[in-house]
């Protein structure tokens, strides 16, 4: 897709070449992390002081080390893999890294000339990266190849990733400087992208599904950990809640949207309606209702108000086919939220307190355990987030469990089905309409789950919690992350959530490059980052090496 | 299942009736497109449907299979009256196949063959998430059915394929392979050679041979000729909606009123000189 294309023959000419020029590059790049980027020692970092390596030009040596293993591997020639494909998304995003991170300093220390040799030889070294990527020829990569290694070997694999995911994590979360977190993002994209971008991921995937259980474990196991990493800050575990229960009630709109392929605009009421009956059964001293049930039973009771709404909304709307429901639930959404405004005793009975909401929601307690207070785990401080934390892991975990066991069973396969071919699968007997009706009511179900955890998180209820908007970054999640994938909605929730919350600086262009990253997307890859096949295929009808690696899998998987 | 591969006709009278339509009209605004169309059909029997195209054919398969709402007449099977609704038509038994193949293109054969078992499977979503030994049950049964089915119509070796990957033929054959799993006691073929090679077509008669001889009606709609008059008992003549002629293959074959709707009458001569 890239406009740089050489023509072939060059690329045959130069062939043999491109190999040590993407070497050198890494090496240089390498090389450039050792000298002094600044003379300034105050910004980003301290960047100035040669042989000793920080933020900044840790990440251009880790592109120079990336590119150098690409260049070797351009030479060996392994024929699962495209290295070329790697070393240009590599060599571009470190090109773009290198503009950002020279253009700040350049800003900051006002002018260019305050640039030292470091970031020059960086430079340098992209170029030829980026060089040796447009000049390599492309290999068709044969997925019948992969190598197979032992088991063990295998999950080593698996922890390795984790293990870097979880520090990744730790790690990302602990940047306060802006200009560094970006430089960082665009640092990640461009190595997760260039490893990816040689055919690696499908390699991984591949691997990923000869062990999930172990993955799985692996998976909780770090999501696990994580509060462990904090020292007991609250701060970035409020952002970790806050993501958590965004992507719970994501991955709930992603049975809906992704799975039996309806397109609802108004999840967010069901999330609220969780929200309102939590705040209204808790013992908060401006609830309106006398019944203050244990939690657990507080949870049913939303889940199931939420449900049923589902049911009202979705009964005489899914029977339409198109575009209906989108609107429909677009207006039950408003309806929400004006009823919530107005339910306050002056239009209708006193059940939400109008405009003000519910405040004043105690936190939870379970059985003596206070969800406010502090504890302590292995010398390790816990904090209240960290609680929360705990809990919605949990909600997290069900919440993957019904939506890969639904999508893998006699219901799921009834929704591919209808989203391949409605009418053929009437015709086949699938119960179209039962169908959709139930992905409604188990997509309101679980948000209304998260609702009532929500309500006690936030501490306080108001409508103007849920709005739109919120519906908007629900749906923004399940199509960047990708339709029909549970890990796609894990990563796309936590770009929509982390992001605004590290980018302080640009916090109100928010809308503005959302809605860029949306039409960017939708252009070059429009079945989100992390796509599920099927899906995949649905916008690529054409792209026979696609074809191919799904029929390997399912022959794989046939075994 | 043992298979005697005759082409004997199966003495209609002497088996029950399955699937009787009375009177079905379809009009589309001010076009008629089926025009007071009655038709029976017994056990074991093979139905021919032919004419000309745009005879409404296919719409009339659709009027049975409850697709389209008929403007009047009714279709019974085994007696009772079908709401025209595909869902209830499926679950009473009737299966169909399309002229232009509808398969769930991006699924396995194995998986779309698995969708047609859908309305004779029941777990439901908790029992689903709980994965008791009912369900594994159920979904075993399933998964074996649906192998036998792709063996039973010679696909046995393309179970993971996915349904786009597959050749024409195959995909014809998938399609007959995903009815049959709803369990049908009649079944309706919408053009089940078209864009096969002889030897494709040869195989395809034989496989509904076989279907017949398991029990089950079948209902053929075709253009290849020879394929018709040597695989039905009995063949309907179609044009303009009205059911021209009915009768045995040798009959229809000499009626001279069939050949002229094909090959066009004396007026329509004059006018193509």
């Amino acid at each position: 897709m890239s406009k740089l294309r050489f023509s072939d023959e060059v690329r045959v000419a130069q062939g043999p070449r491109a190999p040590w020029l993407a070497i050198t590059g890494g090496a240089l790049m390498l090389i450039s992390g050792l000298l002094s980027w600044s003379f300034d020692n105050r910004i980003l970092g301290d960047i100035s002081v040669r042989f000793y390596p920080a933020g900044i030009q840790l990440y251009a040596m880790l592109f120079g080390l990336l590119a150098v293993i690409l260049g070797v591997l351009l030479l060996r020639r392994p024929p699962w893999m495209s290295p070329a494909r790697g070393l240009r998304i590599l060599g571009i995003t470190a090109i773009v890294f290198l503009v950002w991170v020279l253009g700040s300093i350049a800003y900051k220390t006002s002018g260019l000339i305050n640039l030292n040799e470091g970031g020059w030889v960086a430079l340098v070294g992209a170029v030829l990266i980026t060089l040796a990527g447009h000049l390599s020829p492309d290999v068709d990569i044969n997925v019948m190849k992969w190598p197979r290694l032992s088991s063990t070997l295998e999950i080593g694999i698996i922890i390795v990733l984790m293990a870097t995911l979880l520090f990744t994590v730790a790690y990302t979360l602990n940047i306060q400087d802006g200009v560094i977190f970006a430089s960082f993002l665009v640092a990640i994209i461009g190595m997760v992208g260039g490893l990816l971008g040689t055919g690696f991921g499908g390699y991984l995937g591949f691997v990923a599904a000869n062990n999930r259980r172990p993955l799985l474990l692996a998976a909780f196991l770090v999501a696990f950990l994580f509060p462990f990493t904090q020292n007991g800050s609250d701060a970035n575990m409020s952002i970790a809640t806050q993501i958590l229960i965004f992507a719970a009630t994501a991955l709930g709109l992603n049975i809906v949207v992704g799975l039996a392929g309806l397109l609802d605009l108004g999840y967010v009421a069901f999330l609220g309606t969780g929200a309102y009956v939590g705040a209204m059964l808790s013992s908060s001293a401006f609830s309106t209702v006398g019944w203050h049930p244990p939690f657990v039973v507080v949870m049913l009771v939303g889940a199931a108000t939420a449900a049923t709404f589902g049911l009202i909304i979705g009964t005489p709307t899914l029977r339409v086919s198109g575009d209906y429901l989108a609107i429909v639930t677009l207006g039950f959404g408003e309806i929400f939220r004006l009823a919530m405004f107005n339910l306050d005793g002056n239009n209708g009975p006193d059940l939400t307190n109008g405009p003000n909401g519910i405040p004043a929601i105690p936190d939870l307690n379970f059985f003596g355990f206070d969800f406010g207070v502090e504890h302590t785990l292995a010398g390790i401080p816990l904090g209240r987030f960290s609680n929360y934390y705990f809990l919605l892991l949990l909600l997290l975990m069900f919440v993957i469990l019904v939506f890969t066991r639904l999508n893998d069973s006699r219901i799921g396969r009834g929704w591919v089905a209808i989203r391949e071919d409605e009418r053929a699968a009437e015709a086949m007997g699938v119960n179209v309409f039962g169908l959709k009706l139930l992905a409604f009511a188990v997509g309101a179900f679980l948000a209304g789950l998260a609702g009532t955890i929500k309500a006690h998180q936030d501490t306080s209820v108001s409508p103007d919690q849920y709005v739109f908007l919120e519906s908007a970054f629900l749906l923004a999640a399940v199509v960047l992350g990708g339709m029909g994938t549970v890990m796609g909605v894990l990563v796309g929730a936590t770009i929509l959530k982390l992001l605004p919350e590290k980018l302080r600086e640009v916090n109100e262009y928010r809308l503005l490059i959302f809605g860029l990253l949306l039409v960017v997307m939708m252009r070059f890859r429009p079945e989100g980052l992390v796509p599920n096949k099927r899906r995949q295929l649905e916008f690529h009808e054409e792209d026979t090496e696609l074809v191919e690696l799904v029929q390997a899998e399912h022959l794989h998987e046939a075994k | 299942m043992t298979v005697t591969e005759t082409k004997d006709a199966a003495p209609a009278e002497s088996h029950q009736l399955i699937l009787e339509a009375t009177g079905v009209t379809m009009r589309f605004g001010g076009l008629t497109a089926v025009d007071d169309v009655s038709m029976k059909v017994h056990e074991g029997e093979i139905v021919g449907l032919i004419g000309p195209n745009g005879a409404g054919k296919t719409t009339f398969f659709n009027c049975l299979t409850g697709m389209y709402i008929p403007t009047e007449g009714r279709v019974t099977l085994n007696g009772d009256t079908l709401p025209p609704k595909p869902l209830a038509v499926v679950r009473a038994g009737m299966a169909r196949t399309f002229q232009n193949i509808r398969l769930f293109a991006n699924m396995t054969a194995l998986e779309n063959v698995m969708v047609g078992r859908y309305c004779r499977t029941s777990s439901m979503a908790i029992t689903s998430i709980l994965r008791g030994p009912k369900f594994r049950r159920e979904e075993a049964a399933t998964r074996e059915r649906a192998q036998e089915l792709l063996d039973y119509v010679g696909l046995g070796r393309s179970t993971e394929l996915l349904a786009r990957n597959m050749p024409y033929g195959d995909q014809r054959r998938l399609e007959i392979a995903r009815a049959l799993a709803t369990d049908p006691q009649i079944l309706l073929l919408d053009e089940p050679t078209a864009g096969m090679n002889p030897k494709e077509t040869e195989e395809t008669m034989h496989l509904i041979f076989k279907i017949r001889d398991s029990g089950l009606a079948v209902v053929v709609i075709e253009h290849d000729m020879r394929f018709i008059f040597n695989l039905c008992d009995r063949v309907l003549c179609l044009v303009r909606g009205q059911l021209l002629v009915e009768g045995t293959p040798g009959e229809v074959q000499s009626d001279h009123r069939v050949i002229e709707a094909y090959i066009g009458g004396d007026d329509e001569e004059e006018e193509s000189a």
